[in-house]
């Protein structure tokens, strides 16, 4: 078979990307969750909650490392493998990024030294206020990266001249169609899969009997907050979907596997759909289901995949499996909230083992939620890399075939390796606990002057 | 003012290059000093003493690759594709060694990320100098497009190029620990920076007589008139630095060689910018052959104005707060 570079390009890219979005999803609730931690330790004077912010942000180190050096990789990555992209949208999305690094991961990378090591270095107001800088400074990672992602979505604010797009306006091209809907719905993904994280490790020191304190008070606090945010991201994950609609009719066609527009959609529970005879295989329906909620009438239409030549046409296999991934696990969030919010009303929130146990090995459902609907959004997109644009066959870099296996093969073998390590090193360090001598110590002894130092900094 | 702003924006960028190779550079020394650290605790206090700052370091090379993609996105597309396997390279090692700044105290033995840490410090500073090399030499362009091949930035002159860069991290990097460290450490940190200076002495020279030999437009920048006149004087201060590294080196000084090593790796870098400039991509596109719309330079300028004083501002907090020696036997975790 040969190997097409395109093809292979987009692997990359894609392998890269959903290893990188993996910790920053974890970095931007987890910044937001010590931040608060460390507002409580501040407000109550409880020793418990210094801790748990001390221990959190130890496992905070290690995923914003993974963050950061992946991170690295993507910002080369637009000219390694997408050199033409980078050329005809480069005067509008690179000043998106240029700000991200400036406004954002300056302020998150220094201030995070101050988070890690500063336990003993600075004030308690100090170290509060480290906190908030880095939760902010995540939010305005999300704020920058997202707004340009939304725009190779729903593109706006700019003139094509000679191939090349030219900025006209920068609110519209930042503030496009789709940006506001786009980051509502990844910053509540955040907190919601940090929030199971933190729900999952409370589950676990109740259920091994070690940790009781702290596993209470994370379990309160999640449960707290995800009863409240799950159903609110239903509602904001809906408005998103209604402006994707609007302007992306196509990608909302592949979601919903709805071939013929010119019929009422019905909303599919489970297909085979079938690229080739364009139409659903084994499929079972709620007849007219897809009109009702896409445009809040019983035979209201919108356009089917067949509206545009075959060429014109987003994958539909990856978005509509996606998509049905994503909002399942949204859906039992919702229930997990809930449940647990009927237990604590009880008085059974921390004794129901049947409730504990699944919470336990749930820490990873949001990831795959927040995975899924990246592959929803950006498959979606296609065959576009920025809409209407360019086209993302044209989008590549002249670099030869072998070059980029090459890389891909290395890509795979050292994020495999550090992957794992990143787990094995989490758990281990879940596993010590919060009162643990080697967590309570981390950052403790951060270069300390010693006697020769000159005595200003201490 | 158009035509001034890549002139503008090739100064931001060639000062967040400056910032990186010279902040990076001393936490890749570190790195690439390791094999040489005669214990384990001794590595743990090398690395403790740049731990609180890589993150904040490598941000800066974030910046290059964002800002060469802001402000001028067809040299971006076409550097980048011309150096692929060094870059990808070079960013993997910075990924090994930058997890092993986390994972090594989580490890059941410290040890185990010694060696990654140390291998992945020493390629990505010899991937750089590739790169550097690579773009010295030249890229083959053809419109407006990398048109060369998979391996073009292959040659003895960018080996040594990425020889010397190892050569000069690792003085950055022991002048840091002479600062920053006592006893055992520092005193093997002043033998070792020694040695390098003298040797990233001689690759500065081998490089500055082959690359007017090997190149005319170099030769041509540097030795007709009048421009010797303007210029004469940077191999000139870079002797006399040189000279006065040494003397600070064996008279017991602490802060001074590595602000001395600073110096040389700035007039070092000033040397390439009068060899190169106004060319970005060497030897066909300038700055302003490869410049974004000005509407963009100019959007992007009105954040740099306001942000890099902040950046600088916080940055210095951060290396006062944790100013000082590192103590012995107060590892970090």
């Amino acid at each position: 078979m040969e190997l097409d570079p395109v093809m292979l390009a987009r692997i990359q890219f894609a392998f890269t990307i959903i290893f990188h979005i993996i910790f920053p999803t974890f970095t931007i609730g987890l910044s937001a969750y010590i931040a608060t931690l460390c507002v409580m330790w501040m407000r109550t004077g409880l020793e418990r909650y210094r801790s748990l912010a001390r221990f959190w942000t130890k496992i905070f180190a290690v995923s914003f490392a993974m963050g950061v050096v992946s991170g690295i990789v993507l910002s080369y990555q637009f000219g390694t493998n997408w050199s033409r992209f980078s050329v005809v949208t480069g005067n509008v999305i690179g000043p998106m990024i240029g700000y991200e690094v400036m406004v954002a991961f300056f302020l998150e990378a220094t201030f995070l030294g101050v988070l890690l090591f500063g336990w003993d270095r600075v004030p308690p107001w100090l170290h509060t206020m480290a906190a908030i800088i880095v939760a902010t400074g995540t939010l305005l990672s999300s704020f920058t990266i997202l707004s340009a992602n939304s725009w190779m979505q729903t593109p706006a604010g700019f003139e094509m001249r000679d191939g090349i797009a030219f900025p006209v306006d920068w609110l519209a091209i930042i503030f496009n169609p789709s940006f506001p809907y786009r980051l509502a719905h990844m910053v509540t993904a955040a907190y919601l899969t940090t929030s199971f994280v933190v729900l999952a490790v409370g589950a676990r020191y109740l259920l091994s009997g070690q940790q009781l304190d702290h596993g209470r008070t994370m379990l309160r606090m999640g449960v707290g907050f995800a009863a409240i945010v799950a159903p609110l991201q239903l509602f904001i994950g809906d408005q998103h979907g209604l402006n994707t609609l609007k302007h992306q009719p196509l990608k909302i066609a592949a979601i919903e596997a709805h071939w013929d527009g010119s019929k009422p959609g019905d909303l599919v529970l489970f297909a085979w759909p079938d690229e080739k005879t364009e139409s659903n295989r084994f499929a079972i329906t709620i007849p007219n289901g897809a009109a009702l909620l896409l445009t809040h009438s019983w035979d209201g239409l919108f356009p089917g995949l067949k509206s545009v030549p075959p060429e014109d046409r987003p994958p539909v296999l990856p978005p509509f499996f996606a998509f049905r991934i994503m909002v399942g696990i949204g859906l039992l969030m919702i229930a997990a909230a809930w449940c647990g919010l009927i237990l604590w009303r009880r008085g059974d929130l921390f004794n129901t083992r049947w409730y504990l146990w699944p919470l336990k090995h749930a820490w990873w459902t949001g990831f795959v939620a927040v995975i899924c609907g990246w592959v929803v959004t950006e498959t979606g997109r296609q065959p576009w890399v920025a809409y209407g644009i360019l086209r993302t066959g044209d989008a590549a870099s002249p670099v030869a075939v072998n070059a980029v296996a090459t890389s891909l093969v290395l890509f795979v073998i050292v994020y495999s390796i550090v992957f794992a390590m990143g787990i094995y090193y989490i758990n281990r360090l879940i596993t010590r606990g919060p009162d643990d001598p080697l967590v309570e110590q981390a950052g403790r002894a951060a270069p300390v002057p010693s006697m020769s130092a000159r005595g200003g900094a201490g | 003012m158009e035509a001034y702003l890549p002139i503008i924006w090739a100064g931001i960028i060639g000062f967040a290059v400056a910032m990186y190779v010279i902040l990076d550079g001393f936490d890749l020394g570190i790195g690439i000093l390791f094999p040489f650290a005669a214990t384990e605790q001794e590595r743990d206090l090398m690395m403790n003493s740049v731990a609180p700052f890589w993150d904040g370091n490598e941000t800066w090379l974030v910046f290059g690759g964002a800002g060469m993609l802001v402000a001028f996105p067809r040299a971006y597309s076409i550097i980048l594709p011309a150096m692929y396997l060094p870059v990808i390279i070079m960013l993997l090692s910075l990924v090994f060694r930058g997890v092993a700044f986390e994972f090594r105290w989580l490890g059941v033995t410290a040890k185990r990320w010694s060696v990654p840490f140390a291998a992945g410090s020493i390629l990505a500073a010899f991937c750089q100098g590739l790169i550097l090399g690579g773009l010295i030499q030249g890229v083959k362009v053809e419109n407006g497009a990398f048109a060369g091949g998979t391996f073009d930035w292959l040659t003895p002159f960018s080996l040594l190029c990425g020889c010397s860069l190892v050569c000069g991290y690792a003085l950055l990097g022991a002048t840091w620990l002479i600062m920053k460290t006592d006893g055992a450490i520092e005193d093997r940190a002043r033998d070792h920076a020694k040695t390098l200076l003298a040797v990233m002495l001689i690759f500065m020279a081998i490089v500055s007589v082959w690359t007017p030999l090997a190149i005319d437009r170099i030769a041509e920048r540097w030795f007709t008139l009048p421009n010797f006149l303007f210029v004469w004087w940077i191999p000139a201060a870079t002797a006399l630095v040189a000279f006065a590294t040494w003397r600070w080196l064996e008279t017991g000084r602490e802060a001074l060689p590595f602000i001395g090593t600073i110096m040389l790796f700035l007039l070092g870098f000033l040397g390439l910018v009068v060899s190169s400039f106004p060319y970005l991509v060497p030897p066909s596109l300038t700055i302003w052959d490869t410049a974004a719309a000005p509407a963009t330079q100019i959007f992007m300028l009105m954040g740099a104005l306001i942000m890099f004083p902040i950046i600088i501002g916080y940055t210095i907090f951060v290396y006062w707060t944790f100013g000082g020696k590192v103590g012995e036997g107060e590892g970090y975790h």
